[in-house]
């Protein structure tokens, strides 16, 4: 069914993601899927990281790490450089979807409150023709 | 820019570069959650303490107008004539200091690591830098400054030069030329190498400890050399508090102010009622503009809109350059630029001069002026500047703008100031300018002398606003990044939050009155901030040496 899994993360934030990491290893075992973990980050020095290498590489290992701890077979690692991250993640997450192609986003979702300017998984999930799964945190 | 890195290990770096070791992790001290239905992550003392403190003075100014006008009315004269030789001298050693930079072989050092690539075209980056940092004050002062020198009948010219007019308002022709290239020398001399080496000192201070150093995007970085850890600790608080604090009062007073300039200039020629009602739906409707191109985002908003600003600019300078006569004005130009070569010196020499009215009414206010702006324009010149070499970025922060203002100048004081010659009897810039002076008016004023006046007159008041949008959204950026501790990523809410609270204070201080005092207060800053800046040379030195010994122990990159 699915091939090739995207799992967007948000390295300043991993507790957050567990569940969805959770699925996405799931789900690769059951479709002999690989997965790729994608991130953004910015040119600035970030709490992640002090410069784009530096994340690319912190990204690599988290990716690493995941195949061991949630035994994901084959796995790799997608850094994107955003010059305004805090509106241009959703475009960026798309265009990565496209690039990597890959054919089942699975991403962490929070419950929506009154006044988000925007659910990141919805929108992307409007603004592709992949399907993409949210799991909530 | 995008990689996939499929392996693991260290990966190459970006070029050399000698990252600072540090304690420090960015947003350690900041503050992260929800409020009600928004998202925030803020730096606590900083956000906390620069959003009360501007309420603060806010209601100060609101419930004692009359007390602090005339305290701010007394201070700014004051700090600017007893300080006025210290002003000179510092934008004097700015200005060695960054040409010096151009050809040192320090500029070799790349921002970002020495194989780092731009993250902006030319054209995209000339359009940010200029238009966060001038645009406006060239439409209010391109016209204004210039005839201002050279019809000025209070003894205030520039070097005490000649006047072209006699006691009765009539032209004494021998004295036109002298006095043309005067006024203009005297305006690009405030326009043109001292501003811009002011704000390519903080930019380059800020890109330098940012990319290079690896340190949070926020004014305190810049002091790591000096101060070492404590940057983190108060110090660093109160360094980044006074850089929000000049950002925001120094953003809404020219927005109250610019409304005010907007609103008689559309008096003027659409018979709009000049009234705070007014006034009030212009600073919302700038701050709607410049909300939506916030969450539009930097490439998304504030790019577009400065590149629209610098088409628009482009225009109205061609229109009035061919419509005032192209090779006149050209040569204008041309002589401009050798007026501006001869005088420069003497026009900035500190000790010795006796045109008091100039020197400490005029340029000591610009250069205040300029440096209490710096931490804003600075901060937003580094975000934009990754992937330049030092040289490169000087050359295009310093040199090309200046040639700009210089061009600016020549074409706008130049068919201001032919027309004051040609009609010294008529002429409404010689009205508006030298006989009741109204200089929200003078711009207006010139172009009525050329054709279409209703057409480029409007075109100059879109202007006039969307030069304030362009303030008004990198600024609202550069006082959240700062108030997040340097992180760029902060949620959305917030930065509409400082775009709205920018608009409000503005209309607060419209409608209860002291923008002009609290004007006076951001630009009194600019003393305090002018020792800042020379000790931000110094942090830029030792910074950029032990940089180039990293870069210089490899094969050269280019």
């Amino acid at each position: 069914m699915f091939s090739h899994i995207m799992v967007p993360v948000d390295l300043a934030h991993p507790d957050r993601l567990e569940a969805a990491l959770k699925t996405a290893a799931d789900l690769a075992g059951h479709y002999g899927a690989r997965v790729t973990y994608v991130g953004v980050t910015t040119g600035q020095p970030s709490s992640v990281a002090h410069t784009p290498q530096e994340y690319a590489a912190k990204l690599a290992k988290f990716a690493a790490t995941q195949a061991e701890v949630n035994e994901v077979a084959e796995v790799a690692s997608h850094a994107i450089t955003a010059h305004d991250p805090a509106v241009e993640l959703d475009r960026k997450l798309e265009e990565a979807v496209h690039e990597i192609g890959a054919d089942l986003v699975v991403m962490g979702s929070h419950i929506p409150r009154t006044f988000d300017l925007g659910s990141h998984g919805g929108r992307v999930a409007t603004h592709t023709d992949v399907s993409v799964m949210l799991v909530r945190a | 820019m995008t990689d996939t890195t499929p392996d693991q290990g260290i990966p190459e770096p970006e070029g050399d570069v000698d990252l600072i070791e540090t304690e420090y992790d960015i947003g350690q001290d900041n503050i992260e959650g929800t409020l009600g239905p928004f998202g925030f992550d803020i730096h606590n003392p900083v956000f906390l303490i620069s959003g009360l403190s501007v309420v603060a003075f806010v209601a100060y100014a609101l419930l004692a107008p009359n007390q602090a006008g005339e305290f701010f009315g007394w201070l700014r004269p004051a700090l600017t004539s007893s300080f006025d030789w210290f002003f000179l001298s510092a934008a004097n050693i700015f200005v060695l200091f960054c040409l010096a930079l151009i050809v040192l072989p320090v500029g070799k050092v790349r921002l970002g690591g020495a194989d780092a690539t731009p993250d902006y075209s030319y054209a995209g980056w000339f359009a940010m830098l200029f238009a966060a940092g001038m645009g406006i004050g060239l439409m209010f002062f391109g016209v204004l400054e210039p005839a201002y020198y050279f019809g000025t009948p209070w003894d205030d010219a520039p070097l005490g030069a000649i006047r072209p007019f006699d006691a009765d308002g009539n032209l004494i022709a021998a004295n036109v030329e002298e006095a043309r290239r005067m006024a203009l020398a005297a305006t690009s001399y405030h326009w043109a190498l001292h501003p811009w080496a002011i704000y390519a000192v903080v930019a380059l201070a800020l890109a330098l400890f940012t990319y290079n150093k690896g340190l949070p995007l926020s004014i305190r970085s810049a002091f790591y050399p000096i101060l070492g850890e404590r940057v983190w600790g108060w110090w660093g608080h109160l360094i980044d508090i006074i850089a929000v604090f000049a950002t925001l009062f120094g953003l809404a007073t020219s927005l109250g102010l610019g409304a005010q300039q907007a609103n008689a200039g559309l008096e003027h020629i659409y018979g709009v009622t000049n009234s705070t009602t007014v006034q009030v739906i212009l600073i919302i409707g700038i701050t709607a503009i410049a909300l939506v191109s916030v969450l539009r985002g930097l490439d998304g908003g504030v790019k577009v809109l400065s590149e629209i600003n610098m088409g628009l600019a482009v225009l109205l300078l061609l229109f009035v350059l061919f419509a005032a006569g192209a090779a006149t004005i050209l040569t204008e130009f041309g002589k401009g630029l050798v007026a501006y070569a001869q005088e420069v010196v003497p026009l900035s020499m500190p000790f010795g001069r006796e045109d008091d009215g100039y020197r400490e009414g005029w340029t000591a206010f610009y250069w205040a002026w300029w440096i209490s702006w710096s931490p804003f324009v600075g901060m937003f010149i580094a975000r934009v500047s990754r992937g330049r070499t030092v040289r490169e970025f000087i050359t295009c922060v310093l040199i090309i703008p200046s040639l700009v203002c210089i061009l600016w100048m020549a074409v706008f004081g130049g068919a201001a100031i032919n027309d004051m010659v040609a009609n010294p009897g008529t002429s409404a810039v010689m009205a508006n300018v030298i006989e009741t002076y109204s200089p929200e008016l003078s711009l207006f004023a010139m172009l009525e002398s050329l054709p279409f006046a209703a057409i480029t007159s409007t075109v100059g008041i879109v202007l006039v606003i969307v030069f304030f949008v362009t303030s008004s959204d990198s600024g609202s950026l550069v006082i959240d990044t700062i108030t997040a501790g340097g992180k760029i990523d902060a949620p959305v809410p917030q930065r509409v939050f400082w775009c709205t609270f920018e608009g409000l204070v503005a209309i607060a201080l419209l409608i209860g009155g002291g923008l002009a005092s609290l004007q006076a207060m951001v630009i009194s800053t600019g003393l305090p901030f002018t020792l800042v800046l020379l000790v931000l040379c110094v942090c830029i030195i030792m910074g950029l040496r032990t940089e180039h010994a990293a870069v210089k122990g490899t094969a050269p990159a280019e």
